[in-house]
């Protein structure tokens, strides 16, 4: 469809890149005045943005490449347009896509490439004391440098008038959470603006992947977010494993799947228990941590690892599992089904509980899909997206046997993220019990392989939180060039800043939890 | 509430005894601690948790020494939403570039005595990401740390007994 419709607007204009894997996504480039224009078109289409990013490849004998990767269904486009390294300018995608605002400001800033005509020119995640030229992803940016602190100012978005009066927040916050910045305008208890400011965990994540051999690559990528780490691994490991054409064994794919599953219960039970907690309901966080704590001791027992990192490697997995071990995960699973029906039925018979839940922190279904939200978000506001569905690996592609049944929800508020977390719990537990009693015997590991030069990979993953996206390229002598992470938070971070328009002040923890973005996915 | 109640008594207390390797060394620790507490924090050790640059699996980690099977209040020890109520910072990292101010100031911000634990590969010395010009590397290379909890991420039962060698 997306490739058909941007056919049918450039004609001539548009060139098709090979070199792009796995082959199911495409990859198109188009003039750089028309960039703008692409996005058009695939908005009619009815894409989403999924990702936008920058690339030097000045060492592949060219200027930057800016690409903008669009979704409808489960077909991806990636439309990428040249840069010349003399005159680095691109045109802004935010009159089509609004989440495009923030993706621009962050290749202005890392790579400094200017979005022409996005109204928001502010720096992001390099903050007002970095050095205006340091563009940290530039080949000539040299990683180890250590940067001098310079004088400078963050303008904020400012509220004035009778009775407005502001919060700043972070970036060290009250509780054990990771750091950020919140800015609320506010009049009596009503947030009339919340603003954001994040990049306090920028670690240079990006840049260290190009200093890495493709092996190493994944190590790394399990800690851009150490609560996904089976996502995030996996998500580096197949798009490199589409660049060299590596067939991963059928286990080794089945068991990436039950650790992802079994990551996804463990995040879910941990939330719906923060959310209640924030809602003063300390009973569900106590009960739903020890079910959380149980999951990962057996994690630990039979994969070596409490969140199971560095368990999914490029060629497939390190660990393997016995008979016991699946009986044991089936006997844990009735288990755990058995508790957390009970405490189900207490959360959805809490009215103290409810009245806090519900039409708390709306996030609209139009605004949702203008946002081109996804994960638990998108799926709490009535968007129906989810890559175990439209891009799945095995054994999700075996929709018959499987069944997967993806809820959705359309009320946006605080309940409904909590809802489709219970939800997925319960389709989790049912596919791992499916899983692990029709494992095929296959071995676990094959060799990866070496990605050939200048080529790239692409691959697009459920994690807990939602679609991760990963795009890797290769350089002159095959090594790591560039490599893009999208973390679910980088978009859905957008949301929370609508969702909590309207709320008042106190219900600002309920909402946060129950969006519970990564900070250090999106810093990077 | 029947429901509330029942699932409470059902479950009962799920508080576990520390492993019998470390249980030694907690006992001897512990006869000190008790003490040090009583002295230097009369009776509580109250923490605050600095995020400096993680990638948030040592939090993990940290909220589930809160939970009932570690339950870390038993030992007299609970975490604090303010540094200027803390005895002690717990600190993972490695110093993003972009925390360091930040850090410096919880740190000016605590009042003395202060103790301060770096937690994780990366709060120990910068881990995976090491030292580049957004990360800083170990956290002693921006403020005085007092105890060292390595791992990736160090499990509850490690980050107990951490805390526990910081207050001796």
């Amino acid at each position: 469809m997306l490739k058909e419709a941007i056919i049918a607007a450039f004609g001539g204009h548009v060139r098709f890149d090979g070199s792009q894997r796995p082959a199911s996504v495409s990859a198109c480039v188009v003039p750089r005045d028309r960039f703008g224009e692409a996005a058009k078109v695939m908005k009619k289409a009815y894409a989403l943005l999924a990702a936008e990013w920058a690339s030097d490849e000045t060492s592949l004998g060219r200027g930057y490449g800016v690409f903008a990767c669009y979704r409808w269904g489960s077909e991806y486009l990636i439309v990428k347009t040249e840069v010349p390294s003399g005159d680095p300018w691109f045109p802004s995608l935010c009159r089509s896509f609004v989440p495009a605002f923030r993706f621009e400001r962050q290749i202005m800033s890392l790579m400094g490439i200017a979005a022409a005509g996005n109204p928001d020119v502010r720096p992001w995640i390099k903050f007002e004391d970095w050095p205006a030229e340091a563009w940290p992803l530039r080949k000539s940016f040299d990683a180890a440098q250590r940067m001098p602190r310079v004088t400078g100012e963050y303008i904020w978005t400012r509220a004035e008038g009778e009775g407005v009066y502001e919060i700043p927040v972070g970036p060290v916050h009250a509780g054990i959470i990771e750091p950020g910045h919140f800015r609320f305008q506010a009049v009596g208890e009503d947030v009339i603006n919340l603003e954001e400011r994040l990049g306090y965990v920028h670690k240079g994540i990006e840049k260290k992947f190009e200093s890495l051999v493709w092996q190493d690559g994944a190590k790394l990528a399990g800690r851009v977010s150490g609560d996904t780490t089976v996502a995030h691994s996996l998500a580096y490991c197949m798009a490199m494993e589409s660049m060299t054409g590596c067939q991963v064994p059928e286990r080794a794919h089945w068991l990436r799947a039950l650790f992802l599953e079994r990551e996804r219960i463990a995040n879910h039970l941990g939330d719906i228990g923060a959310i209640c907690n924030d809602a003063a309901f300390a009973f569900m966080l106590y009960q739903l941590s020890r079910l959380k704590e149980m999951l990962l001791r057996t994690n630990l027992r039979l994969f070596g690892h409490r969140f199971m990192m560095d368990r999914v490697v490029p060629g497939g997995v390190t660990v393997d599992i016995e008979p016991a071990g699946k009986r044991e995960i089936l006997a844990e699973m009735d288990m755990l089904a058995a508790d957390f029906e009970k405490l189900v039925t207490i959360y959805d018979e809490n009215p103290s509980l409810e009245d806090r839940v519900r039409d708390t922190g709306i996030l609209k279904p139009a605004r949702a899909r203008e946002l081109c939200a996804v994960g638990i978000v998108a799926r709490a506001s009535g968007l129906n997206l989810d890559c175990r569905i439209f891009n799945p690996f095995p054994p999700y592609d075996r929709h018959e046997w499987m069944e997967l049944d993806v809820p959705v929800l359309i009320s946006g508020d605080v309940h409904a993220r909590a809802w489709v977390r219970i939800q997925e719990v319960r389709e989790s537990i049912r596919i791992v019990r499916k899983m692990i009693e029709e494992m095929p015997d296959t071995g676990t590991h094959v060799p990866a392989g070496q990605p050939a030069p200048d080529s790239s990979g692409f691959s697009a993953v459920e994690g807990w939180r939602g679609e991760i996206i990963y795009w890797l390229q290769s350089g002159p002598a095959g090594e790591i060039n560039r490599c893009m992470v999208r973390d679910p938070s980088s978009i859905n971070w957008l949301g929370l800043e609508l969702a909590v328009l309207g709320n008042i002040v106190p219900d600002f923890p309920l909402c946060n939890k129950s969006f519970n973005q990564s900070y250090s996915g999106h810093d990077l | 509430m029947i429901r509330i109640l029942r699932q409470i008594f059902r479950t009962g207390i799920v508080t576990e005894q520390l492993p019998p390797a470390l249980e030694e060394e907690i006992r001897e620790v512990g006869a000190k601690l008790e003490e040090a507490i009583r002295q230097r924090f009369r009776r509580s050790l109250t923490i605050r948790q600095v995020d400096a640059g993680s990638c948030n699996g040592c939090e993990l980690e940290i909220h589930a020494m809160n939970n009932p099977i570690y339950n870390c209040e038993r030992f007299g020890m609970h975490f604090t939403a303010s540094p200027r109520f803390a005895d002690m910072l717990l600190v993972t990292g490695p110093v993003a570039w972009n925390m360091e101010i930040a850090l410096r100031r919880t740190y000016d911000a605590t009042p003395s005595p202060k103790l301060v634990v770096a937690v994780g590969d990366c709060g120990c010395n910068g881990g995976i990401f090491g030292e580049s010009y957004a990360s800083l590397g170990g956290i002693d290379r921006i403020i005085p740390v007092d105890a060292y909890v390595p791992g990736c991420p160090p499990s509850p039962t490690d980050l107990l007994n951490g805390i526990l060698k910081a207050v001796r």
